[in-house]
Protein backbone atom coordinates (compact mmCIF):
# COMPACT_ATOMS: atom_id res chain seq x y z
CA UNK A 1 0.00 0.00 0.00
CA UNK A 2 1.27 3.52 -0.88
CA UNK A 3 2.19 5.60 2.00
CA UNK A 4 -0.80 8.11 2.94
CA UNK A 5 -0.03 11.18 1.19
CA UNK A 6 0.11 14.38 2.93
CA UNK A 7 1.89 12.79 6.08
CA UNK A 8 4.39 14.24 7.77
CA UNK A 9 6.27 11.65 9.53
CA UNK A 10 7.12 8.32 8.51
CA UNK A 11 9.19 8.39 4.97
CA UNK A 12 11.44 6.04 6.36
CA UNK A 13 11.27 2.60 4.21
CA UNK A 14 12.10 -0.35 6.72
CA UNK A 15 13.52 -3.52 5.31
CA UNK A 16 13.63 -6.44 7.81
CA UNK A 17 15.16 -9.41 6.38
CA UNK A 18 12.26 -11.36 8.71
CA UNK A 19 14.48 -14.56 8.37
CA UNK A 20 13.70 -17.66 9.93
CA UNK A 21 15.53 -17.43 13.56
CA UNK A 22 14.95 -14.85 16.54
CA UNK A 23 17.17 -12.36 15.34
CA UNK A 24 15.40 -12.70 12.34
CA UNK A 25 11.90 -12.39 13.59
CA UNK A 26 13.11 -9.77 15.95
CA UNK A 27 13.73 -7.78 12.80
CA UNK A 28 10.46 -8.45 11.46
CA UNK A 29 8.72 -7.19 14.75
CA UNK A 30 10.76 -3.60 15.51
CA UNK A 31 9.85 -3.44 11.22
CA UNK A 32 6.03 -3.73 12.63
CA UNK A 33 5.81 -1.82 15.63
CA UNK A 34 7.99 1.03 14.03
CA UNK A 35 5.50 1.38 11.35
CA UNK A 36 2.58 1.01 13.68
CA UNK A 37 3.82 3.67 16.00
CA UNK A 38 4.64 6.16 12.90
CA UNK A 39 8.31 6.31 12.92
CA UNK A 40 8.31 5.01 9.79
CA UNK A 41 6.77 2.11 7.09
CA UNK A 42 7.89 -1.62 6.43
CA UNK A 43 8.07 -2.32 3.12
CA UNK A 44 8.26 -5.60 1.31
CA UNK A 45 11.74 -6.44 0.99
CA UNK A 46 10.76 -10.15 -1.41
CA UNK A 47 9.28 -7.57 -3.84
CA UNK A 48 12.42 -6.25 -4.40
CA UNK A 49 14.45 -8.89 -4.32
CA UNK A 50 11.86 -10.58 -7.26
CA UNK A 51 12.81 -7.78 -9.06
CA UNK A 52 9.23 -6.32 -9.29
CA UNK A 53 9.60 -2.87 -10.59
CA UNK A 54 7.42 -1.11 -8.47
CA UNK A 55 9.01 -2.31 -5.46
CA UNK A 56 13.04 -1.90 -7.19
CA UNK A 57 12.06 2.11 -7.89
CA UNK A 58 10.43 2.56 -4.74
CA UNK A 59 13.52 1.78 -3.03
CA UNK A 60 15.93 3.04 -5.35
CA UNK A 61 13.85 6.99 -4.83
CA UNK A 62 13.87 6.37 -1.25
CA UNK A 63 16.08 9.14 0.28
CA UNK A 64 15.77 7.48 4.02
CA UNK A 65 16.17 3.75 4.55
CA UNK A 66 16.97 1.19 7.08
CA UNK A 67 17.90 -2.57 6.27
CA UNK A 68 17.84 -4.75 9.01
CA UNK A 69 19.45 -8.09 8.87
CA UNK A 70 19.03 -10.71 11.59
CA UNK A 71 23.02 -12.11 11.94
CA UNK A 72 26.42 -11.36 9.87
CA UNK A 73 24.87 -13.76 6.87
CA UNK A 74 23.65 -10.20 5.59
CA UNK A 75 20.76 -11.77 3.79
CA UNK A 76 19.36 -7.68 3.22
CA UNK A 77 22.31 -6.63 2.98
CA UNK A 78 23.40 -8.89 -0.17
CA UNK A 79 19.58 -8.34 -1.94
CA UNK A 80 20.14 -4.50 -1.98
CA UNK A 81 23.55 -5.13 -3.48
CA UNK A 82 22.03 -7.35 -6.19
CA UNK A 83 19.69 -4.92 -7.05
CA UNK A 84 22.10 -2.43 -6.87
CA UNK A 85 20.01 -0.07 -4.66
CA UNK A 86 22.00 1.80 -2.74
CA UNK A 87 22.20 0.47 1.24
CA UNK A 88 21.68 4.17 3.51
CA UNK A 89 21.11 2.95 7.15
CA UNK A 90 22.32 -0.84 8.32
CA UNK A 91 21.99 -2.82 10.89
CA UNK A 92 23.11 -6.18 11.94
CA UNK A 93 20.94 -7.85 15.13
CA UNK A 94 23.53 -9.86 16.33
CA UNK A 95 25.81 -6.87 16.33
CA UNK A 96 23.87 -5.65 19.33
CA UNK A 97 25.07 -8.69 21.56
CA UNK A 98 21.48 -10.48 20.66
CA UNK A 99 22.82 -14.07 20.43
CA UNK A 100 21.15 -15.95 17.36
CA UNK A 101 18.75 -18.70 18.19
CA UNK A 102 15.69 -20.86 17.01
CA UNK A 103 13.71 -19.69 19.45
CA UNK A 104 10.77 -17.76 18.49
CA UNK A 105 9.16 -16.36 21.72
CA UNK A 106 10.72 -12.73 20.67
CA UNK A 107 11.56 -11.17 24.75
CA UNK A 108 10.36 -7.44 25.00
CA UNK A 109 13.25 -5.96 26.18
CA UNK A 110 15.20 -7.46 22.83
CA UNK A 111 12.37 -5.75 20.42
CA UNK A 112 12.77 -2.66 22.33
CA UNK A 113 16.79 -2.54 22.03
CA UNK A 114 16.53 -3.31 18.28
CA UNK A 115 13.41 -0.72 18.03
CA UNK A 116 16.07 1.68 19.58
CA UNK A 117 19.06 1.32 17.85
CA UNK A 118 16.87 1.16 14.59
CA UNK A 119 15.89 4.98 15.79
CA UNK A 120 19.42 5.78 16.11
CA UNK A 121 20.93 4.81 13.41
CA UNK A 122 17.98 6.06 11.09
CA UNK A 123 18.44 9.94 13.50
CA UNK A 124 22.32 9.38 11.98
CA UNK A 125 21.29 9.55 8.43
CA UNK A 126 18.46 11.65 8.64
CA UNK A 127 21.04 14.49 10.27
CA UNK A 128 23.37 14.28 7.10
CA UNK A 129 20.08 14.27 4.56
CA UNK A 130 19.29 17.98 3.26
CA UNK A 131 15.84 18.86 4.38
CA UNK A 132 14.80 18.89 0.67
CA UNK A 133 15.65 15.69 0.27
CA UNK A 134 14.24 14.21 3.10
CA UNK A 135 10.39 15.24 2.77
CA UNK A 136 10.55 14.44 -0.61
CA UNK A 137 8.49 11.48 -0.57
CA UNK A 138 5.68 13.81 0.79
CA UNK A 139 3.35 14.81 -1.36
CA UNK A 140 2.28 17.84 0.44
CA UNK A 141 4.53 20.33 -2.60
CA UNK B 1 2.27 4.97 -25.53
CA UNK B 2 0.47 4.70 -22.11
CA UNK B 3 1.65 6.79 -19.15
CA UNK B 4 0.11 6.49 -16.03
CA UNK B 5 0.42 9.25 -12.74
CA UNK B 6 -0.37 7.76 -9.72
CA UNK B 7 -1.51 9.79 -7.04
CA UNK B 8 -4.56 10.94 -4.37
CA UNK B 9 -4.50 14.71 -5.85
CA UNK B 10 -2.31 16.14 -3.86
CA UNK B 11 -0.12 19.34 -5.12
CA UNK B 12 3.11 16.88 -5.61
CA UNK B 13 0.85 14.12 -7.66
CA UNK B 14 -0.43 17.59 -9.40
CA UNK B 15 2.89 18.61 -10.51
CA UNK B 16 3.80 15.44 -11.84
CA UNK B 17 0.87 15.24 -14.40
CA UNK B 18 1.35 19.03 -15.32
CA UNK B 19 5.34 17.78 -16.15
CA UNK B 20 3.99 14.56 -17.29
CA UNK B 21 1.75 16.02 -20.06
CA UNK B 22 4.39 18.90 -20.57
CA UNK B 23 6.87 16.64 -21.94
CA UNK B 24 4.81 14.74 -24.05
CA UNK B 25 3.60 17.54 -26.06
CA UNK B 26 7.30 18.74 -26.10
CA UNK B 27 8.06 15.76 -27.74
CA UNK B 28 5.52 15.61 -30.17
CA UNK B 29 5.21 11.73 -29.72
CA UNK B 30 1.68 10.18 -28.97
CA UNK B 31 0.88 8.97 -25.99
CA UNK B 32 -1.85 8.99 -24.09
CA UNK B 33 -2.03 10.49 -20.38
CA UNK B 34 -3.85 8.83 -17.43
CA UNK B 35 -4.02 9.90 -14.14
CA UNK B 36 -4.55 7.23 -11.04
CA UNK B 37 -6.21 8.43 -8.18
CA UNK B 38 -7.87 4.99 -6.22
CA UNK B 39 -5.51 4.02 -4.04
CA UNK B 40 -6.31 -0.23 -4.73
CA UNK B 41 -5.42 0.60 -7.43
CA UNK B 42 -2.19 2.47 -7.24
CA UNK B 43 -1.40 -0.29 -4.55
CA UNK B 44 -1.18 -3.14 -7.07
CA UNK B 45 2.21 -1.15 -8.51
CA UNK B 46 3.73 -2.03 -5.81
CA UNK B 47 4.98 1.61 -4.95
CA UNK B 48 6.39 3.07 -1.79
CA UNK B 49 4.61 5.99 -2.35
CA UNK B 50 3.29 8.51 -4.61
CA UNK B 51 3.30 10.28 -6.79
CA UNK B 52 4.66 7.70 -9.24
CA UNK B 53 5.24 7.57 -12.50
CA UNK B 54 4.05 4.29 -15.11
CA UNK B 55 5.52 4.45 -18.45
CA UNK B 56 3.94 1.17 -20.55
CA UNK B 57 3.51 -0.56 -17.29
CA UNK B 58 7.15 0.40 -16.07
CA UNK B 59 7.31 2.08 -12.65
CA UNK B 60 10.00 5.03 -13.50
CA UNK B 61 9.73 7.29 -10.21
CA UNK B 62 8.04 7.27 -7.21
CA UNK B 63 7.83 9.96 -4.68
CA UNK B 64 9.29 12.49 -6.50
CA UNK B 65 8.37 15.16 -8.93
CA UNK B 66 10.28 14.08 -12.31
CA UNK B 67 11.33 17.07 -14.45
CA UNK B 68 10.26 17.38 -17.49
CA UNK B 69 13.46 16.61 -19.24
CA UNK B 70 13.78 13.12 -17.56
CA UNK B 71 10.41 12.35 -18.69
CA UNK B 72 11.42 12.61 -22.17
CA UNK B 73 13.94 10.81 -21.73
CA UNK B 74 11.51 8.20 -20.61
CA UNK B 75 9.39 8.09 -23.41
CA UNK B 76 11.86 8.67 -26.01
CA UNK B 77 13.67 5.31 -24.55
CA UNK B 78 10.21 3.61 -25.08
CA UNK B 79 9.26 4.39 -28.47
Amino acid sequence: MPQDCCAPEGNVMILACSGGSNVGQLSNQAAVELTQEGFGKMFCLAGIGGHLNGFVQSAADIPQMVAIDGCSLGCAKALLEHTEIPNKSYLVLTDLGIEKNKDFKLKREEIEKVKKAIREVCNQEQAAIPMAEAGSSSCCG
Amino acid sequence: MEIKVLGPGCPKCEATEKNVKEAVAESGLDARVDKVTDVMEIAKYGVFGTPAVIVDGEVKSVGKIPGKNEIKTWIEQQH
